[in-house]
């Protein structure tokens, strides 16, 4: 078992099972916040249960900002230690012509990614902390929707967050498809996988991108 | 054609390299890559200049050993080929032609364009064989019943010539290809059942230990393999390892 954690197939297993396991994450994240749109009454409903039922908040949590963390600081390590594979770099490389840019240039689409999280989690995940743990403002099953609505008032937060979107596409991509060969499936199913994972790459982020322009589009006026 | 050529000079490993370039007239559509290397040379020593060194053998595209990155690309511009396959009437009078060694970590310079590959004999030795005892009984590997795809996957992962262009075109310089093949040929097998726990192990273990880069599933060097060496390999290769673990 020591070989399985120390080895090059064993780092990749973790950037594989790290990603599925987002991917799975943004799969529920985005099931709640079309009903944004849809039903702002639902919305708040199940806004309300994902941030005060105790397992959601202290098991799922957790283990969802460790699936973050394991996922970015892997990421980090692979680049590095791929880059000193190389030495030597080639005077004149073309990359493009073996191998979709996608594929090559994930650390930087992950970096966009990394950053926006860091702005989503100022603008949703410290506000909610800072109302119940700081402030310990009362539970009101209501304020969700509205929060959320105003959030994207200002341009500049809808056009980053559409921007983070577009790059998220770009990541999954690549990423989504390539944990199944990672974990070693290869066979008639992959061409269907493929297919699957680069659809989701394209409707999951994208719904996101419309969900906040809509809500930038929609204010609520008082 | 005139082409104008932009080559990798390197006195030995323990001196610091640079691109010199060379113009060179009359080159034939018809010659191969290496030929028009050897007339580069023949100029080179008439005029009393070392000549470039470069790695050939067979000279048709069955020994891997000439190793070079063309144009940003293993063996050149077109696929399935190796240099010596390379034919100069896939480049065009005027042309500028960038030729350099493969760039890994784990296979060092040993003089301008040939450099040390012996990272992937010692990933073979760590577990790409069989023990299989002879004997003068005519008793030999056909008398085993094998079902002709698992046999033609097999052999395809056999074609494997090791000559590299998986690490020098993958942007992680990663063996994984070149690897996963040489498990392959023997995992598929009945012969490579008795070993099939230590050789994954031992073999992913060297290759680790080489220094080459993780495989990010980028695909580079499935399109580059001048054997066609399908990623399935890889796949295959995660597999046995995880299978192996769980075992061993």
């Amino acid at each position: 078992m020591s070989g399985l954690i120390k080895s090059s197939i064993a780092r990749k297993v973790v950037m594989a099972l790290s990603g599925l396991f987002l991917v799975f994450f943004l799969t529920q994240h985005f099931v709640i916040n079309i009903t944004s749109v849809i039903d702002p009454e639902t919305f708040n409903s199940w806004s309300h249960f994902m941030g005060y039922n105790p397992l959601v908040q202290f098991v799922l949590q957790p283990v969802l900002i460790a699936g973050v963390i394991i996922h970015f600081v892997m990421g980090f390590v692979l680049e590095i230690q791929n880059k000193k594979a190389r030495g030597i770099n080639y005077v004149k490389y073309k990359g493009s012509a073996n191998a979709p840019w996608v594929s090559r240039n994930m650390i930087y689409s992950g970096l966009v990614v990394l950053a926006f999280l860091g702005l989503h989690f100022y603008d949703f995940w410290v506000h909610e902390m800072t109302y119940k743990y700081v402030e310990f403002l009362p539970q009101d099953p209501s304020r969700y929707h509205a929060e959320t609505v105003e959030k994207f008032a200002p341009f500049w937060r809808t056009i980053i967050y559409i921007v983070s979107f577009i790059l998220l596409t770009l990541h999954l991509w690549h990423g989504f498809s390539s944990s199944f060969q990672t974990m070693g499936v290869n066979n008639k199913y992959t061409p269907a996988i493929k297919a699957f994972a680069k659809i989701f790459s394209v409707v999951i982020p994208l719904g996101f991108a419309f969900i906040a322009l809509y809500h930038h589009l929609n204010p609520i006026t008082h | 054609m005139k082409l104008y050529l932009k080559i990798w000079r390197q006195k030995d490993a323990s001196t610091k390299g640079q691109m010199v370039d060379y113009t060179l007239d009359g080159v034939e559509s018809d010659m191969s890559f290496l030929e028009m290397l050897d007339i580069l040379n023949e100029e080179l020593i008439s005029k009393g200049e070392e000549p470039i060194e470069f790695d050939h053998d067979c000279r048709e595209g069955i020994c891997g050993t000439c190793s070079l990155q063309i144009n940003g690309r293993p063996h050149g511009p077109d696929t399935m080929i190796t240099v010596c396959q390379l034919h100069m009437r896939s480049f065009n009078d005027g042309d500028e032609i960038v030729i350099e060694p493969w760039r890994a970590k784990a296979f060092p310079v040993i003089k301008d364009l040939i450099v040390d590959r012996t990272a992937f004999d010692r990933i073979q030795q760590a577990g790409g064989y069989i023990s299989v005892n002879t004997s003068g009984r005519p008793v030999d590997a056909n008398a085993i019943p094998i079902k002709k795809h698992i046999a033609d996957t097999a052999m395809d992962a056999a074609t494997c010539i090791g000559c590299g262009a998986c690490v020098a075109a993958c942007k992680n310089a990663s063996a994984m290809l070149f690897t996963s093949a040489k498990v392959s040929q023997f995992a598929l097998l009945p012969q490579g059942q008795v070993e099939a726990v230590d050789r994954v192990q031992n073999m992913v273990r060297q290759m680790d230990l080489e220094g080459f880069g993780n495989c990010t599933n980028t695909g580079a060097c499935e399109i580059e393999c001048p054997k066609g060496i399908s990623l399935e390999n890889i796949a295959r290769m995660n597999r046995e390892y995880f299978s192996a673990s769980i075992k061993g």
